[in-house]
């Protein structure tokens, strides 16, 4: 079939368009939804009450609460580990076989499904360290989880910083490590950080990996410890949307409106992040 | 092999002797041997490749970094040794100080950019002494009075030439006393470079510089020794005079009269 180069220009440009329309779709028809159902239930109340009446009536405090917990948890342990270990093969790391070995983990652990990080979680922190089922086991899961996202992310933060400011901190005398700390790190910080908040938005959103190692069904206070279950927002809208008959569609997408606004904020958090250190940087 | 007992001859600052430098298997430099004489401006020319910015960088032992390399043979500055692993790198990087090809201060504050140094090897000093420190050092770059009200502002918004003032002002801070200069104009348009040839000329009352360039126009105008470098080999050395009038290898004169490189 022979066509005119320009017209067949023109349809390709129209299916690429197509495709890119589409992707606004279901993004936009979420939103949409879950805004225009979930609204009616949001009040005062249903954001700081416990839920009562067998979940059908009453807030979901004990979930946000919960989710919080785990997700600070999960920070705590996966920046540390995760931002160390990004220096260290972004800088130090020599490229042999044992570097490119852990390089290729880190990939493979991005693409591990969630459950089978909750499985993990279930049989080394819950059974083998007997932390039971617990917030410390819950986070640890979920900072494993994000691990990836944030080395990843870190990483990419770290190599941007032009090498010619390392060259030159070096032959001003700067130790390797005064370098990182003093040149590399504060010019990357803001890729660090929203890394971070997207983990952060990924570990508060996932059901799977606190299904066994934390989550409880119907918990109507507060813990005490580290070793104790929560409750948390996705486990509880999979459990009052497929476990409790007759909770009410207004609960449900309440519920879900609160989760998917605390990821979308923390979202919102990164990119306000990223925009204030782009404008600072000017290399 | 020539032993050296002490260096008693006050106007060498640095003996090259033998030195041999690899990376990997490929030799970049070989059997070099030069005396630097302290206080003047020592010119390496030679075509890209040729080993001068490998020799640059075995003064302040820049070329660490990267992996597989060997050095051989023997460097001394003042007298001393600066090959091996026990040399102590900070203090022979605050004694050597280098200025890169492209002007590189830090995304800081033309202030910050100065004190870095001296931050960094913890030189506890009062505010004033910094601010002392930063007036001396622009001042020895002609820098002072364009900028003496402008010390808050971010460095990367200066001109190019303004950078690599202010990068050459960072070393004079951390008192180098000698600088590696790699191709410090190669960025610079014909006004800017005749201000910092100008500038080097000056420095020279004081610092011992050792400058890698291509322009063979400006070895010979600012430059008191040359050395032409080939395929890793320091082919002549001397005089920068009688180098580019009369010099006593055939290659060398191909090289300046132009017909290769």
């Amino acid at each position: 079939m022979n066509m005119n180069p320009r017209t067949t220009q023109k349809l390709a440009f129209a299916f690429f368009l197509l495709a890119t329309l589409l992707i606004i779709v279901p993004v936009g028809l979420i939103v949409v939804v879950i805004i225009q159902k979930g609204l009616p239930a949001i009040s005062w109340e249903f954001l700081t009450s416990v839920p009562k009446k067998g979940m059908r009536a009453g807030g979901i405090f004990p979930a946000i609460i919960g989710t919080l917990y785990l997700v600070s948890g999960a920070i705590l342990f996966a920046l540390p580990i995760g931002l160390f270990s990004a220096i260290y093969l972004s800088e130090y790391a020599k490229d042999n076989y044992m570097n490119r070995i852990i390089k290729l983990s880190i990939v493979n652990l991005a693409g591990v499904p969630s459950v089978v990080y909750g499985l993990f979680g279930l049989a080394l922190f819950v059974d083998f360290f007997k932390f039971g089922v617990s917030i410390l086991a819950g986070s640890l899961t979920l900072g494993i989880m994000i691990l990836p996202i944030i080395i990843t992310a870190s990483r990419e933060a770290l190599e941007a910083v032009p090498s010619s400011f390392r060259e030159v901190s070096l032959s001003l005398g700067a130790s390797k490590w005064q370098t990182i700390r003093h040149i590399v790190l504060p010019n990357s910080i803001s890729g660090i950080i929203t890394g971070t908040i997207l983990g952060i938005g990924r570990a508060a959103g996932e059901t799977a990996p606190i299904l066994f190692t934390v989550a409880a069904f119907y918990i109507p206070k507060l813990p005490h410890s580290i070793f104790d279950q929560v409750m948390a927002l996705p486990y509880h809208l999979y459990v009052i949307s497929t476990q409790v008959p007759n909770v009410s569609e207004q609960i449900r997408y309440g519920t879900a409106l609160v989760l998917i606004g605390m990821v979308l904020l923390m979202n919102l958090a990164a990119i306000i992040i990223r925009y204030q250190f782009r404008k600072k940087k000017k290399w | 092999m020539i032993i050296s007992g002490g260096n008693l001859d006050k106007t060498i600052k640095i003996k090259i002797l033998d030195l041999d430098f690899w990376y990997g298997t490929f030799q970049a430099l070989k059997k070099i041997n030069a005396s630097i004489t302290e206080k003047k401006i020592t010119a390496l020319i030679g075509p890209s490749g040729c080993g001068k910015s490998t020799l640059l960088r075995v003064f302040n032992r820049m070329n660490d970094f990267i992996e597989g390399v060997r050095t051989e043979g023997s460097v001394e500055i003042d007298g001393k040794e600066i090959l091996g692993p026990s040399v102590d790198l900070v203090s022979l990087r605050k004694n050597v100080g280098m200025v890169f090809q492209r002007p590189n201060p830090f995304p800081l504050s033309v202030y910050e950019n100065i004190v870095f140094g001296l931050r960094i090897h913890r030189d506890h000093l009062s505010k004033r002494e910094y601010d002392n420190m930063v007036e001396k050092s622009l001042k020895s770059v002609l820098l002072w009075d364009e900028l003496k009200d402008r010390l808050k502002k971010p460095a990367l918004s200066l001109s190019l030439e303004q950078k690599q003032r202010l990068c050459i002002a960072r070393l004079i801070a951390v008192k180098s006393d000698v600088l590696l200069m790699d191709e410090p104009c190669s960025t610079l348009d014909p006004q800017s470079t005749a201000k910092i040839e100008e500038l080097m000329i000056e420095l020279k009352k004081d610092y011992t510089i050792i400058i890698v360039t291509h322009n063979m126009q400006q070895a010979s105008r600012i430059s008191d020794d040359t050395g032409f470098m080939l395929l890793g080999e320091l082919v002549e050395f001397g005089k920068t005079k009688s180098i580019f009038t009369a010099p006593s290898d055939k290659r060398t004169e191909d090289y300046i009269t132009g017909r290769y490189g």
